[in-house]
């Protein structure tokens, strides 16, 4: 059962094939049995995803089911859950109940999806190696001492290692497409303001957007179905017709015009990697579209862009962790500055702590114009690469990281190196763009991921030409050895 | 030496909205503690803030009724800093591109000259909740019903140069802000808090001094006490050989005393940057044109019209405008009465010293205009003396009946107008008063006028007060000068 997609579970379960309390007890267990090695759980909701299977289970018999009625999914622990710790990977938030639902996970439970847990993920989603939890890495199912990315590491290692048949996510950097492509899984960053914010925990507000991870492109399609949706709740959200993702992903993709930017495929790129993309995008010529290379001049500039934007948005976003209503709070404070000093000290980890430092220095007196206004004129100037290469082109191909999984430890040293593995994921989120990762080929054993970045709110476009791909491939049905 | 004194406001309004500017919460004051705290208020982790029309209305019109640029396009930023009552620990305010731009007040002193106060901006914002500091055994209390009330903040030019100009203004505004109903006024509640910033320097010199700036002065007095104390502070200090130092004071009304509560040292780096939970919000002149049409008649146009429609005097006529509840109350006196001086004369005379003695506003007393105008008509046709008035507005005032004909009844206030009836009181009372109607007689005309004083105590006495002391007067007169 757990090597079905949600596509066919969903079939499976309107079929009578299985229920959905035994689907949702079946992963339930795997996830008891493997992830104690991999980690990618920090809650597992048991009691609540079995009762949610039996009143599944009774609208399917009832014949009012949804796509979604009855299966098990799991929530990155960024998106709030009402009565069900939300933690966003920190010590901070480790007694955190939220008394409400984010919209994505409420728009989850009024289509009677079954949520199995919650994903493990770097503190504040801040990291693109899942190293920087409070309850502790994870491990990518295709090698123990390899990382799986961050900073949705728990949600692609989960549907990786077969634990779920999808998971949420969010994507600030890269934070949905990176993991996804060191684990081999599908996943989709959609346009900023297509998917709710509200309940979701900030990181960093003009960048975030929650997206699926799942196995094939019409998995995600599904997801996204269920996740987009307007929110008057979220002033940033876009009031948009959802179109049903499922719909356009057999359309044809003969004549679609695909740009390949050469800053991509620069010495930036590992060479093995280089010949798998390439030998990827053969495939897509081949099912009929037409490939050209474009520049992105700009593309260098948007790691140190926004590792200025980043820290400086999450440097106010982290300030209401301060020990008053909610979250952790330092014993026997003495005063009040000790109350916030020891607080935030005890309740967030390095990483945090180094990008807040970063965002309050660039936003202060004397340096704003330098820093913050500075990086802010160069994403005008990558949104800029990008609309005019959407004048020539319908859909931009390259890789979606440097570099296969690495393993743990090995940019503990030098946070920038950590930084330079989103060097192909950051500007997509600088522009505001939907962008996507599908397996497009293995190197030394490993996943390589595929990038796919689009025009704006056209998700459609980017699951259709995944989805084709996936037609006439393999690479998203590998499964790691030891969790076929 | 001669100093010359400077003086520039910020006031910090609370829009009369519904709910909160960036959530649903209620706004109303004196709920219990945290009652009106949403999700968003209390900064629970990934809720965002949804901005109110209204507060941008209310905003709108202020602009509109001081002559304003209205900014098309109006951004959020954050305002960093750390305190318990600022749940997120930023403030979300306006710092490059408020709603209000440049404007200008009007205001009028006492010997009637006219100064133009300029406005520099007025922002929106979002207040922050409450800390209390007692009853919590060491520990604070934290109130967040206020947090994320609407707030304008208005920002003035240093154009007030006494105390004086700087109470005329807070009031002209006072006045202004309840009128065009943006804000309730409520200066105990805190609805408009006043920051006074204050310098000095010799007169003559352009270079403006060090300023201080005196911060939450809630009434007009304290404004006047505050803003005298820090002045004669500044020009001892100075004379003393010392120097201002640019800070932020406390005054306590009270005592007449005033401490530093921060100096410009000490003051928060604030990392001001666009909000980037709130989207730019971008008005047409559509918009701003519908705002414009529901704005209700401004304090001075009102003045203007007092005066020459109702021949009030320019001073009477700024005082019964400045504010909505009183130019309403002192319209249906007048038209009541259908008497605009003599209702002006009652509400500038009886009912405002009233007011001033058990220190209320027009806005929470019992008595209604249509029983002051009655009474005035009862005036003006002779049924109660002027005297005799002022004891009905007593009962009036606390209440003892509603109906100003019953009060007159049940007090025996109502005059004697009928001629026949004084007549005969009149000769009764002349006729014990001999010696006084020969003295009369033989006196001149000038001290005719004084004698006939002498004659209408007794005849008031032997009316018990009710007579009409005009038929009285006539009839006397007629009768020693025939």
């Amino acid at each position: 059962m757990h090597n079905k997609t949600v596509a066919e579970l969903s079939k499976g379960l309107a079929a009578g094939e299985y229920s959905s309390v035994e689907l949702t007890q079946h992963f339930l267990t795997r996830i008891a049995e493997q992830d104690t090695t991999i980690n990618s759980f920090i809650t597992v909701c048991e009691n609540e995803a079995l009762s949610e299977a039996k009143a599944a289970d009774e609208k399917i018999s009832a014949g009012d089911a949804t796509p979604w009625t009855g299966i098990p999914f799991a929530h990155k622990d960024i998106f709030c859950t009402q009565g069900v710790k939300t933690s966003c990977g920190s010590k901070m938030l480790d007694n955190f109940i939220p008394p409400y639902d984010a919209t994505v996970t409420s728009n989850f439970k009024q289509q009677g999806a079954v949520c199995l847990g919650k994903t493990n993920m770097d503190e504040f989603a801040m990291g693109s190696s899942n190293e920087s939890s409070y309850y502790g890495k994870v491990t990518n199912p295709w090698g123990e001492n390899l990382v799986p990315g961050g900073s949705s590491g728990g949600s692609a290692a989960a549907v990786a290692a077969r634990l779920t048949p999808a998971a949420t996510a969010t994507d600030t950097g890269g934070s949905i497409r990176q993991p996804s492509a060191l684990c081999g899984v599908t996943g989709l960053k959609p346009t900023y303001g297509r998917v709710s914010r509200y309940g979701m925990i900030a990181f960093a507000s003009s960048l975030d957007q929650g997206g699926p991870i799942a196995r094939t492109a019409e998995d995600a399609a599904m997801m996204l179905n269920v996740m987009a949706s307007y929110d008057k709740r979220d002033s940033t959200c876009i009031e948009r017709e959802v179109p049903d993702y499922t719909s356009t992903l057999n359309n044809s993709i003969e004549g679609m015009n695909i740009g390949l930017p050469k800053e991509f495929f620069s010495d930036k790129l590992d060479a093995k990697m280089q010949q798998q993309v390439q030998n990827a995008v053969k495939e897509i010529e081949k099912l009929g579209a037409n490939i050209k290379e474009i520049s992105l001049p700009h593309t260098e500039l948007s790691v140190p862009a926004y590792y200025i934007i980043a820290p400086a948005e999450c440097s106010a976003n982290l300030s209401r962790f301060d020990g008053v209503r909610y979250g952790h709070r330092c014993d026997n404070p003495k005063d009040l500055e000790d109350l916030y000093m020891r607080s935030r000290t005890e309740g967030f980890g390095d990483e945090v702590k180094r990008r807040i430092l970063v965002g309050a220095y660039a936003l202060s007196a004397g340096f704003y114009d330098a820093y913050y206004r500075k990086a802010q004129q160069v994403r005008r100037l990558i949104k800029n690469d990008f609309t005019s290469a959407f004048k020539d082109v319908d859909l931009i191909i390259g890789p979606t990281t440097p570099s296969p999984a690495f393993g743990f430890n090995s940019k503990g040293a030098d946070p920038t190196a950590m930084y330079l593995e989103d060097i192909f994921t950051i500007s997509t989120n600088l522009a505001g763009l939907p962008g996507m990762s599908i397996p497009g080929g293995m190197v030394n054993g490993l996943p390589v991921g595929l990038q796919l970045i689009g025009n704006y709110f056209d998700e459609s476009r980017l699951l259709n030409v995944s989805h084709q791909f996936q037609k006439v491939t393999d690479w998203h049905n590998k499964t790691p050895t030891n969790c076929r | 030496m001669q100093w010359e004194t400077v003086i520039g406001l910020e006031i910090h309004a609370q829009l009369t909205t519904q709910s909160k500017i960036f959530s649903g919460s209620s706004t109303t004051f004196g709920a219990d503690a945290n009652t009106q705290a949403s999700a968003v208020d209390l900064a629970m982790p990934g809720t965002l803030p949804v901005p109110n029309e209204e507060a941008f209305r209310k905003a709108i019109m202020f602009g509109l009724a001081i002559d304003a640029d209205i900014n098309k396009r109006s951004v959020f930023d954050r305002k960093n800093y750390f305190y318990p009552d600022l749940p997120k620990g930023y403030q979300t305010t306006q710092l490059d591109h408020p709603i209000v731009g440049a404007g200008h007040v009007e205001i009028q002193l006492k010997d009637g000259s006219k100064k133009s106060i300029r406005i520099h901006h007025a922002h929106l914002e979002e207040d922050a909740g409450k800390s209390l500091h007692e009853d919590f055994h060491g520990m604070s209390g934290i109130d967040l019903n206020r947090a994320g009330t609407p707030l304008i903040e208005i920002v003035t030019e240093p154009d007030m140069n006494t105390a004086e100009e700087a109470v005329a203004f807070a009031r002209k505004l006072h006045g202004l802000v309840s009128s065009i109903g943006i804000c309730d006024g409520e200066m105990s509640q805190g609805s408009l808090r006043f920051d006074v910033n204050i310098s000095i320097r010799p007169v003559g010199e352009e270079k403006l001094g060090t300023r201080t700036e005196t911060k939450n002065l809630n009434s007009f007095r304290f404004m006047e006490k505050a803003i005298a104390h820090e002045v004669e502070r500044q020009i001892e200090l100075i004379e003393d050989g010392g120097e201002v130092k640019q800070e932020t004071r406390l005054y306590d009304g009270d005592k007449d005393i005033s401490r530093s509560m921060r100096s410009k040292e000490e003051a928060n780096d604030y990392r001001y940057f666009p909000c980037p939970d709130l989207l730019p919000v971008v008005f047409d002149d559509s918009y701003i044109e519908a705002i414009r049409e529901t704005l209700p008649e401004l304090p001075d146009v009102k003045q203007a019209r007092f005066i020459e429609q109702l021949g009030l005097s320019e001073y009477d006529a700024g005082i019964l405008s400045a504010e909505n509840t009183m130019a309403n109350f002192f319209e249906a006196t007048a038209k009541t009465c259908n008497d605009s001086k003599l209702a002006a004369n009652w509400i500038m005379g009886e009912l405002s010293a009233r007011l001033n003695s058990e220190d209320k506003s027009i806005s929470n007393i019992d008595l209604k205009a249509e029983q002051l105008g009655s009474l005035i008509s009862r005036i003006k046709d002779g049924t109660v003396s002027s005297s005799g008035a002022k004891k009905v507005f007593d009962a009036l005032w606390i209440g003892e009946d509603d109906n100003v004909d019953k009060i007159i009844e049940a007090k025996g206030l109502k005059q004697v107008s009928d001629t026949g009836a004084l007549e005969a009181i009149v000769d009764e009372v002349l006729a014990g008063m001999t010696d006084q109607i020969e003295q009369y007689k033989s006196a001149d005309d000038k001290k005719r006028k004084k004698l006939m004083g002498g004659f209408m105590g007794p005849l008031m006495k032997a009316s018990k007060g009710q007579g009409n002391p005009k038929l009285f007067n006539q009839i006397l007169a007629k009768k020693l000068n025939s």
